[in-house]
């Protein structure tokens, strides 16, 4: 079994603090993806787990060992670096066989797991090659086979796709992917900066900022239920939008006055009393959709940039205003310079009281995380939804999809 | 005073006389070849073949003078009697292998090319090693590094006194001597000892050389991506096993022109053997044998210069190694 429990963790050189108050329980056989802005201490966390970096508070346990002074070798970890630390000296074959050296197994048995690590790892044919003979990619399923060879209980990644060019990038993340699949026991810690990794990968993502830990929480729970504004922005790109505003009404709806005279009605409950209380409105780029009725937002277009895909609407970037990133699907050309109004779905709305989610006030329990599966894509004459004021939505509708306010002025997909 | 403006008109000289050379012959060859004109392309593309040679020259004629010509000479010398006067073919060379004095000199040259590049270059890395780990590392480099800024001839005096002999009855002013009367033993003449005296005299080049493998096997040890190291702690290797299987593997290279640079120097010792035995006792090395043929009593430069050749013949491979490795590591 090779379940973790970091109790207390902390972390500090010297006077300088970097990491503090760590809690988590990471179950056996989770893939756990570690994630924060730079310098936040994630790497020094993995670490702190590998061995290499001392714990100088609290206390780490791997499978009910307390093991804060046990040598890393005796930890049941490997660890796959983002520089992929191969031994330039040795073969492909002797790099992954090293430990097993050092562990006094017979050459038989090195034998056996090595070939086993190269078959699994397509490695076959490079395995008397040194490492200079390999390509980056090659390179880091050899840091992943030195890895597997001694089948730890718990892996730990510190960046392994970073040094990659983007296409190998997304192969060796969906190798990755299926090496956790092919070991459902096996614990994996996996550290990056790379949202979509994290995404794609994580059973759950933790969120390291400030030292500690903002959130912890399956991926689309962090995107659609952040705890605060620092995770709201962190995950998800381009990054949330916040309007400041002042609550208007209460109650299972809550209505917005947002500085500027516009409204938004959000599914987020409040109380009474709450009336006047200063909060952030906060809308995901992609869940803006063009509207002609009561918009949540609506200014000048500074900016596009057509991805085809999608193409991303800034508003306010050579003004004193907060600045807005819309994200519409498909090709619009001609916006530059246009005013255009946008709303959003009650339900993918959020809000925030200095700096916190009011959807986790005073702690209340949540129920259990289910996905929005229904959500109306924000895109321009999507599928029918509320906007801001749903009594407008229904008439707004309609015109919208033949004349739309967005007039395609080329050839639109 | 008068040597001091001498000192100082030289380098002037010299520094204007180099600015000027490469100054002045520029501007002439473009002078006859201007790069304009109808003929521009090609004037450029001639005066570029000529180029080089304006910049290389100075080096090449200095080069000629001061190693080419004395080599073909020393061999014309090799070939003739003691004033150079007759020739008598390879009757120097015969003598040679006859001579007790020069295969002496042979069989210590060869015992101090085994010892010394061989201790220094494994004190150095363990000397290295260790700097690394300490607070105090620095200082203790400078200490080891130390001896490196001191003159051969300064370095065989100081350990003549180290090695000095005083009778039983005198006051021992001796270090090594001192230590051995105050365990109890009798003072010895070191530098008389045979087979030893010969260890005695290659201690200080240790001394000496520890210092520069240390300073760039230091280097070298600090090149080395942590991440391996660290990689090979994961792995569960002990300090030594990441010592020896990690780290010195990866800086084989800088071993190796470390170890044949140290020979270079070795094959060439001459001031430590002069200053502290002057070949006596069964200590005589190569370089000496030569001096005291060329220089010392009634010369014979036909034989002095048979040694030279000898000496050369042997340097030439190592340096010639030496290179090709010290590029291998450069790229």
């Amino acid at each position: 079994m090779a379940d973790l429990k970091l109790t207390d963790i902390a972390k500090s050189y010297g006077d300088v603090q970097v990491l503090k108050n760590i809690d988590l329980d990471i179950k056996s056989g989770e893939f756990i993806v570690f994630v924060g802005p730079s310098g936040c201490g994630k790497s020094t966390l993995l670490r702190m787990i590998a061995g290499l970096e001392r714990i100088t508070g609290g206390e780490l346990q791997i499978g009910g060992q307390v093991m804060n002074d046990i040598p890393p070798s005796q930890r049941g970890i490997a660890m796959v670096f983002q520089s992929y630390a191969l031994y330039p000296h040795m073969t492909v074959r002797d790099n992954m066989a090293f430990a097993l050296k050092i562990a006094g197994q017979s050459k038989d048995q090195i034998q056996q797991a090595t070939d086993r690590a190269g078959k699994m790892l397509q490695l076959t044919p490079y395995l008397d090659r040194l490492p200079k003979a390999l390509s980056g990619g090659q390179r880091q399923r050899v840091a992943i086979g030195r890895a597997i060879v001694r089948d730890p209980q718990v892996y730990l990644f510190d960046e392994p796709l970073s040094n990659l060019d983007a296409a190998l990038r997304v192969a060796t993340r969906i190798e990755i992917a299926q090496l956790k699949a092919s070991m459902p026991d096996r614990t994996m810690i996996y550290v990056t900066h790379d949202q979509t990794e994290a995404m794609t990968l994580a059973d759950r993502i933790v969120v390291l900022a400030g030292g500690g830990i903002a959130q912890v929480g399956a991926p689309l729970e962090l995107y659609e239920r952040p705890v605060n504004e620092f995770v709201a922005q962190f995950i998800g790109s381009p990054a949330m939008n916040l309007l400041p505003g002042k609550v208007k009404t209460v109650g299972q709806m809550t209505t917005v006055a947002l500085d500027g005279g516009l409204e938004a009605q959000v599914a987020i409950p409040t109380r009474p009393g709450d009336e006047g209380m200063s909060v952030n409105l906060g809308v995901r780029p992609e869940d803006m959709r063009e509207t002609d009725g009561t918009p949540v937002f609506e200014g000048k277009v500074d900016l596009t940039e057509a991805l085809g895909e999608v193409t991303l609407l800034y508003f306010g970037t050579d003004e004193d205003v907060v600045p807005v990133t819309a994200k519409l699907p498909g090709i619009h050309p001609g916006l530059n310079g246009r005013t255009i109004r946008l709303t959003a779905d009650p339900e993918a709305l959020h809000l925030f009281h200095n700096g916190n989610s009011l959807l986790y006030r005073d702690g209340v329990d949540l129920p259990p995380y289910q996905p929005r599966t229904n959500r109306p894509s924000g895109s321009v004459g999507g599928e029918h939804g509320a906007s801001a004021m749903p009594s407008e939505a229904g008439d707004a509708h309609d015109g919208r999809i033949d004349g739309g306010l967005i007039k395609p002025e080329g050839p639109v997909r | 005073m008068e040597l001091f403006w001498l000192a100082i008109s030289t380098i002037v000289i010299g520094v204007f006389g180099c600015v000027a050379w490469f100054w002045g012959s520029n501007m002439v060859l473009d002078a006859i070849y201007p790069p304009r004109g109808e003929n521009a392309g090609d004037n450029i593309r001639r005066a570029n073949q000529v180029r080089p040679w304006l910049f290389l020259g100075p080096a090449l004629l200095f080069l000629g003078l001061y190693l080419v010509y004395p080599v073909i000479d020393s061999l014309w010398r090799s070939l003739h009697n003691a004033d150079g006067s007759r020739f008598v073919g390879g009757s120097n060379y015969s003598w040679l292998l006859g001579d007790g004095k020069f295969r002496e000199s042979m069989r210590n040259n060869m015992l101090w090319l085994l010892v010394v590049p061989a201790l220094s270059t494994f004190f150095g890395l363990i000397a290295a090693q260790l700097t690394d780990r300490i607070k105090w590392g620095n200082i203790g480099k400078s200490l080891i590094f130390m001896p490196m800024a001191i003159s051969f001839v300064g370095a065989g005096v100081i350990w003549k006194f180290i090695y000095e002999y005083r009778a039983p009855d005198e006051t021992q002013i001796g270090l090594l001597n001192w230590i051995v009367t105050k365990l109890g033993g009798d003072p010895q003449i070191w530098l008389t000892l045979l087979p030893w005296n010969n260890f005695f005299l290659m201690i200080v080049l240790v001394w000496i050389q520890t210092g520069f493998a240390m300073v760039i096997l230091s280097a070298a040890l600090r090149g080395i991506p942590e991440e391996t190291i660290e990689a090979a702690i994961l792995d569960g290797a002990s300090p030594m096993q990441v010592f020896m299987k990690i780290k010195v593997p990866q800086i084989m290279g800088t071993i190796a022109v470390v170890w044949t640079t140290i020979t270079i120097v070795v094959l060439k010792v001459f001031d430590i053997v002069f200053v502290m035995t002057n070949g006596q006792w069964g200590t005589q090395v190569l370089a000496n044998l030569m001096y005291d043929w060329m220089f010392r009593g009634s010369p014979d430069y036909g034989r002095g210069s048979a040694i030279a050749i000898v000496l050369m013949i042997l340097v030439t491979p190592i340096m010639v190694w030496n290179i090709r490795n010290a590029r291998k590591e450069v790229r």
